[in-house]
């Protein structure tokens, strides 16, 4: 007996999606990743290394309560300014202040600002993306105009315009930069889609009445998949660059916060003379910035030489 | 070839307006009135109101934005709330300086990056390559104030070579000049070498090899001819982003510079005068990104002749 509540057509497509699903279920889903993943250890050992150093950093940021030696916030006017030392191992700040506590829990600003941001503008740049590069067209041209106005910005004053408009703080940043960077996802998910929507799994899915909407999340979107994640780790330190940038103006993180920018422009005013007060949030930055930077480099090889190419 | 270019100017337009109506439209939708905000809560509503009028805050947002463009087209950006001049003479003030430090930068740029890109390219997968590859890495991963910090406490503070801040002598240039240069240095370092290696396995390189001529000819002579396409159209981009992105730089060494002027309007709430400096420098950025694109169509021969 029939089943009416399928689409029509329907059953050589679900068919061949159960063929895939045993193949991938014989070679094992997780060993592809596996084998990536032991491809990026063998192949490049600094990407290894750095996905490492930003686990340490994750955790820090996770556990930050339990692992900073001080309460970050606690002011003890006594202990300002003070020297690195056995009991503070990079000195205190004109509050008193542990700095390293306070780099600690930094990390939390800036892990969070890294991510959230990144990934909130590249899903409104991968949804845009896909309906530019599918659609064509109209649609195609309004939202590619549009990414044209957002790229022609310098992304660091239309992030100043957007603070401008909405006021400092961290929930603001997120906006801001979830605003200004989703344009160059949208380009590469598009100039993808245009390839993709191309190609024979796409007319097949399109010959037996699946709908467009499917079409684009369930069959093109996942093939976009490693240049996203690979542009996701090249976008993270961008943002955490600029969230630092924002808050170094004045127009960022607001005090008491533990952002890494904020402290940097606080310690900026005893530079000549405590300047780990500025150089430790700056090399905390370095630090994590490189790491993505590196893992993103690697994860590209892996995944994605077609990105590399571009 | 004229036709692409006529075609990639008239491209510019729309996103010319495009870029001035977003600007327009962000800065409109600040809560409150401009000028309460700029004159604070206690000021004589009928100040406020006569204020107003005067800058054509009571009319309706389109007829201000016709206005605005039509101002803007005849180089009028209005005048500023702070400082009661006219914007455009505030910009073309602080542009001379912008435009030093962004041209000494993109010096210090382009000569660090490109002798450390021929250098890694050359000494491939050896130590020099990963020594110059690890810093390049690093100046694209520092932070500018960072940097800037760095710079300021070792060379004037310690050593006491330059002036710690300030932008009167060609002194005092050298260090914010190296600070946002650095960031850009690391980027160029990294495409010249990725080119070069590139370039390197060609058969018309092995062909130069085979028929004797020496290593220093045919990197110079042949390789770097090729290689350096790509690298000059990003040099260009990076000029224009850096008039723009001198923000960091000039606020921490105190440069007189567009972007310091961007951070006070902020500070000040002086919507004219940071609707002015963000529309200017996006269109530097645009006139930028065109001059990079027509400057590959007249490098690259085969693109050249193609149109």
């Amino acid at each position: 007996m029939l089943d009416h509540s399928k689409e029509p057509g329907t059953e050589g497509l679900e068919n061949r999606q159960k063929e895939q699903a045993d193949v991938s279920a014989q070679l094992g889903e997780a060993d592809t990743w596996k084998d990536q993943l032991k491809t990026l250890v063998r192949q490049n050992k600094l990407a290894a290394f750095s996905a490492v150093i930003l686990i340490l950093f994750l955790l820090a940021a996770v556990f930050a309560p339990i692992v900073a030696p001080y309460d970050h916030l606690k002011q003890s006017l006594t202990d300002r300014l003070q020297d690195p030392s056995l009991a503070h191992w990079l000195g205190t700040d004109e509050l008193g202040r542990d700095v390293l506590s306070r780099v600690i829990f930094g990390a939390r600003v800036s892990l969070t600002i890294g991510l959230v941001p990144t990934l909130i503008s590249m899903a409104i740049g991968t949804v845009l993306g896909l309906c530019a590069g599918f659609y064509g067209g109209k649609t195609d041209f309004v939202i590619m105009r549009l990414a044209d106005v957002m790229l022609a910005f310098p992304s660091l004053l239309l992030a100043m315009v957007v603070m401008y408009t909405m006021g400092g703080g961290l929930i603001n940043i997120f906006i801001a930069l979830s605003l200004v960077n989703w344009a160059g996802t949208a380009r590469i998910v598009r100039s993808q889609t245009l390839s993709l929507k191309e190609k024979e799994f796409v007319e097949a899915a399109r010959s037996i009445g699946v709908r467009q909407w499917t079409i684009m999340f369930r069959h093109i979107l996942p093939n976009c998949l490693p240049s996203l994640i690979v542009l996701f780790t090249l976008n993270i330190p961008s943002a955490i660059l600029s969230e630092a940038s924002l808050s170094f103006l004045g127009i960022g993180a607001q005090p008491p916060s533990a952002s890494w920018g904020l402290m940097a422009v606080r310690g900026k005013k005893y530079l000549f003379s405590e300047p780990w007060l500025s150089i430790a949030p700056s090399v905390a930055i370095m630090i994590v910035v490189m790491a993505f930077n590196f893992l993103g480099d690697g994860l590209r090889d892996v995944l994605d030489p077609y990105l590399k190419e571009q | 070839m004229w036709s692409r270019v006529g075609k990639r100017i008239a491209i510019s337009i729309p996103v010319l307006v495009g870029v001035v109506l977003a600007i327009f439209v962000m800065l409109r939708i600040v809560p409150g009135d401009p000028v309460t905000t700029m004159l604070g809560e206690h000021v004589n509503p009928a100040v406020i109101e006569k204020i107003s009028r005067e800058m054509g805050l009571d009319q309706p947002v389109t007829v201000q934005f016709f206005q605005y463009v039509f101002h803007a087209l005849q180089g009028d950006f209005g005048t500023s709330y702070r400082l009661n001049r006219n914007v455009t003479g505030i910009i073309l003030d602080a542009f001379p300086n912008t435009v030093k430090l962004s041209l000494l930068a993109a010096v210090v740029a382009w000569v660090i990056g490109i002798v450390a890109g021929i250098v890694a390219a050359v000494r491939q997968n050896r130590l020099l390559d990963r020594l110059f590859m690890g810093c390049a890495l690093m100046g694209v991963s520092m932070p500018v104030f960072m940097t800037a910090l760095v710079l300021q406490y070792v060379f004037a503070f310690k050593l006491k070579w330059f002036p710690v801040s300030g932008f009167d002598s060609v002194k005092a240039m050298i260090l914010p000049a190296i600070a946002l240069g650095w960031n850009s240095a690391g980027s160029i370092a990294r495409m010249t070498r990725s080119n070069l290696v590139e370039v390197m396995q060609n058969d018309y390189i092995r062909t130069a090899r085979a028929k004797g001529l020496r290593e220093h000819g045919v990197i110079v002579g042949h390789a770097l001819k090729n290689a350096m396409l790509p690298v000059v159209t990003m040099m260009v981009l990076q000029i224009s982003s850096m008039l723009s992105g001198a923000v960091l730089t000039e606020s921490v060494f105190g440069v007189p510079g567009i972007g310091r002027l961007a951070v006070n309007a902020i500070e000040t709430r002086d919507m004219p005068l940071l609707q002015g400096t963000v529309v200017f420098t996006t269109i530097l950025i645009i006139a930028g990104n065109l001059a990079a694109d027509l400057l590959y169509n007249v490098l690259d021969p085969r693109i050249r002749e193609g149109a």
